[in-house]
């Protein structure tokens, strides 16, 4: 058989499917049945009546629910063209998607989550039918206080966004006690640090204090010197940051936070490259949070299933959301007893964070033990200065910031010279690597990097996925000298050309619910 | 589904303006041409704003049917359209074959007149200021770099993207403008090795969006929405009594929009509770007004450079600064403009060290709702 050298194999023959299929409300027709249900027989009828009068009035809809009407098998067909409509990681070398560490998550680990003893699991069931779901709970909660230093975790907020909210929040309750909640009313963060470092702060009230980096790209220490202050409620970092920079002084910073009396969070979403290596507490952090949907595997949340596991030092434990996952030594229970306080921040979710979730973060740190969890973050630290290193040789391809200084798990190029040279964008060449199966993701707004290429490989591309993956951007790279528009024109092969985002700013344009998109569109 | 709009296939009228000295002191080391035309010629320099012109004009070969074109005659316009089957009128012909600054002024003045949906010209700094004198800070334009010196943020990076810039706004797939700064430096100034550049006024010109396919990042707010939401976060936290000093530039006067006040775009107003007291003051009117009264200054700094004082807002003036003191001067810029400065510093000259040395450091800028940045500056 041809063995192929995949070391300079572009997938040029890739096609996606190309068909915009239709959402389900426009595939309805009125009365359309996926399945009759029988008459109840009348020995059950005559038991509980019509099911509907017995129900409470409150729970009764006014209106008939407006569902969309469809055969099975067309439900079916529906679904799985949008499943081939996508790109994710099932299908793609993905290892574009940076600050997101989107790895392989084994299919185990989402089959256990399925199992009906999870599935059907309900978050009001007695504490003694659950023992199961609590006890990973809490011993997920001990692996992650090993992992990061911290004195107790949560696992209520459903995200990295809840997870840096309630670290804000726990900031106001820290203060609140003190008295000190209105004077302490800013947040620093950094400008390389993930965005909702500054918005979920923001959305609790808090003034946001951003620092730009030094010429090393560092968060400059003399801006920060001259932001911190008695107005310093928390800071709020990554690190290292979506440069992939790791701050080596990031003791100094916690320090002089503590000496104006202030807390520090750290942003832990990305810690794929720190297991077993840094953790937040010796690094001077009084709270942090961990995506599970990233670093352990879940998989990415992509506003799915998510947990932003928040971890904190003994002196916040009891302001914690509520309950507590514990165990007396002989039974698991939830426990309501530390954060029994009037500054406990309260709920930041319903229940007690998603439970598969949690699982599956619990089945990938238990198959792979401490040893295992180091690995990991050596073979992503690896695989990222291994695509750096290559992508750093082509003419067009620069990083910002310390020259020669390895980075962490991921780096923020620029394609600046190929566009001044080409005039193709970051963003044309984003869209040009779907023709071939593959994708890529720039950085936040605004793009303080010029024309910027996020890239993480995690632990999880083999050497040959990776140099496909070079040789797909360097064929690219090619065409924007050779052939420009076709890449300023892609992507050809996928399912929908371009999608216009000039009305993003308009409020008359927005249609954020169905309801709302059909009242202006239809 | 979303509606597709299809009915933006309407006639542009296209004003072009070519400066065909623009870049000839450039590559004979003359840094900049005003004035030096001949002496350029003299050393062997060649016209390439002609060339340049072109390159822009390949790029909207083909939409023909969709652009009136009205130009210039000879080498200011009329003979870069040739070979091109363009419905292009001329309406200005300058005196003489030796074109100069006020033959661009003069045209782009016609242009304006014309009613053209898009002036493009060709040239550098200078010529943007001729056609900012001409044309004023309504007209939409894009400039084709082609001068020794382009500061001014009204030009595209190159011809080409100039064209391909031209070409979404004919096909109407940009139809958001913004204002850009026409800024000049001193040419004597600048042989002798010193930049000082200067605020000349603004131009409109056309923003292109780009289109993504990107799930994650959707853009950040357009810079006027930005503008309104520091012009909102500055007001809320304005004090009764005292006046403010609102320098020039587009971010400093969304403050006086939202108040519903006159304003001037690159002069400086003055304000008091809320209320205009005078548009465009000198720096001694400014001085006459602060001597017995509290005051605050809000200025931004300038596109480019990033000058936060002495380039465009010399009535304030290292005085005016220190009569206010430097815990009132209040700075404002959108994300956009501080993460074009590239990691650069600010910048300050307002002509006296010690004021320039007591307001160097880090300052804190306010960037939006709620929200400020560390931002360092240098004398």
């Amino acid at each position: 058989m041809k063995k192929i050298d995949r070391s300079c194999k572009v997938r040029k023959n890739f096609h996606q499917a190309k068909w915009d299929e239709a959402i389900i409300f426009e595939l309805s027709q009125k009365g359309e049945r996926g399945i009759l249900v029988p008459k109840a027989e009348t020995k059950i009828s005559e038991k509980v009546g019509d099911g509907i009068s017995k129900l409470p009035k409150n729970m009764k809809r006014k209106t008939v629910l407006n569902l969309p009407e469809m055969s099975q098998n067309r439900v079916l067909r529906h679904y799985t063209r949008l499943s081939q409509e996508t790109l994710g990681a099932d299908v793609n070398v993905e290892i574009g998607q940076g600050t997101c560490t989107v790895k392989y998550s084994p299919k185990i680990n989402d089959q256990l989550s399925r199992i009906p003893k999870m599935a059907e699991l309900h978050p009001l069931q007695d504490e003694s039918t659950v023992q199961g779901i609590l006890q990973i709970m809490y011993e997920t909660d001990l692996y992650l206080r090993e992992v990061s230093g911290m004195d107790r975790i949560t696992f209520q907020p459903g995200g990295g966004s809840q997870g840096v909210f309630t670290m804000a929040s726990l900031v106001y309750a820290y203060y609140k006690e003190k008295g000190e909640e209105n004077q302490r009313n800013e947040i620093i963060t950094t400008i390389y640090s993930h965005p909702s470092d500054a918005a979920a702060p923001h959305v609790k009230g808090y003034k946001i204090v951003y620092i730009h980096p030094d010429e090393n790209g560092y968060p400059d220490f003399e801006a920060f010197k001259a932001a911190v202050s008695d107005k310093t409620a928390a800071f709020f970092v990554a690190n290292p940051e979506d440069t992939g920079v790791y701050n080596k002084n990031i003791l100094k910073f916690t320090k002089l936070v503590h000496e104006h009396g202030g807390l520090c969070g750290y942003d832990q979403a990305n810690a794929n490259g720190l297991l077993g290596v840094t953790r937040a507490k010796e690094a001077g952090f009084d709270m942090c949070f961990f995506n599970l949907h990233k670093t352990f595997s879940t998989p990415h949340g992509c506003g799915g299933p998510a947990v932003g596991a928040t971890g904190v030092l003994k002196h916040i434990e009891k302001y914690l959301p509520a309950p507590l996952v514990d165990y007396d030594g002989e039974k698991y229970y939830l426990n309501y007893e530390i954060t029994n306080n009037p500054y406990s921040v309260g709920k930041i979710r319903s229940f007690n964070g998603v439970a598969q979730v949690v699982l599956k973060a619990y089945a990938w740190i238990r198959s792979l033990g401490p040893e295992g969890l180091y690995q990991v973050a050596k073979t992503a630290v690896l695989n990222n200065n291994y695509l750096f290193k290559k992508l750093m040789e082509l003419p067009y391809v620069d990083a910002p910031y310390i020259k020669g200084k390895q980075r962490v798990e991921q780096v923020r190029y620029t394609l600046e010279k190929l566009y001044n040279e080409t005039g193709v964008s970051t963003a044309d060449v984003q869209r040009r690597m779907m023709d071939f199966g593959m994708h890529y993701w720039q950085s936040h707004h605004p793009y303080y990097i010029p024309e910027p290429m996020t890239l993480e490989p995690t632990e999880t591309p083999s050497k040959a996925d990776l140099d496909e993956y070079i040789e797909t951007l360097k064929f690219i790279f090619n065409e924007a000298y050779t052939n420009p528009e076709i890449v300023k024109t892609a992507p050809h092969q996928s399912v929908c050309h371009y999608i216009d985002e000039s009305g993003m700013d308009d409020p008359e344009k927005w249609a954020v619910t169905w309801r709302s998109y059909q009242k202006k569109f239809k | 589904m979303l509606k597709k709009n299809k009915d933006y296939r309407v006639m542009k009228k296209i004003g072009l303006i070519i400066n065909p000295i623009a870049g000839m002191g450039g590559s004979v080391g003359l840094k900049g041409t005003d004035g030096l035309a001949h002496e350029a010629l003299r050393l062997g320099s060649i016209p390439k704003a002609l060339d340049k012109a072109k390159v822009f004009i390949e790029k909207i070969s083909g939409l023909e049917n969709l652009v009136e074109i009205v130009t210039c005659s000879g080498d200011m316009g009329e003979n870069a359209l040739k070979k091109y089957n363009f419905n292009a009128r001329i309406i200005y012909f300058p005196r003489s074959e030796n074109t100069t600054s006020s033959d661009t002024v003069e045209a782009a003045r016609i242009m304006k007149n014309e009613d053209v949906d898009l002036l493009v010209f060709t040239g550098g700094d200078g010529t943007a200021k001729n056609i900012y004198e001409g044309a004023g800070e309504s007209t939409t334009a894009i400039g084709i770099p082609a001068g020794v010196k382009i500061h001014s943020s009204v030009f595209a990076k190159t011809p080409g993207r100039a064209g391909e810039l031209a070409k979404l706004f004919i096909e109407g797939k940009t139809t958001l403008t913004k204002e850009a700064e026409v800024l000049d430096i001193d040419e004597c100034e600048y042989r002798k090795g010193n930049v000082n550049t200067r605020l000349f006024g603004y131009l409109t010109v056309p923003v292109e969006r780009k289109f993504m396919q990107n799930k994650k990042a959707p853009s950040l707010k357009s810079e006027k929405s930005q503008q309104y939401e520091i012009a909102n976060e500055v007001i809320r936290d304005m004090l009764e009594d005292e006046y403010y000093i609102i320098g020039p530039g587009s971010t400093t006067r969304a403050i006086m929009e939202i108040l519903g006040l006159k304003n001037t775009l690159i002069g400086v107003d003055l304000i008091y509770n809320k209320k205009l007291i005078e548009n465009d003051l000198s720096e001694n009117q400014i001085l006459k007004y602060i001597s017995s009264s509290p005051a605050k200054i809000i200025i931004t700094p300038t596109g480019g450079q990033g000058y936060l004082l002495g380039r465009g807002n010399q009535q304030i003036s290292d005085k005016v600064v220190k009569t206010v003191g430097k815990d009132n001067i209040i700075i404002i810029a959108t994300k956009d403009k501080i993460a074009n400065l590239k990691g650069e510093p600010l910048l300050l000259d307002t002509g006296s060290n010690e004021t320039d040395e007591m307001l160097k450091g880090y300052a804190k800028i306010i960037t939006g709702f709620r929200e400020t940045v560390i931002y360092k500056i240098n004398s």
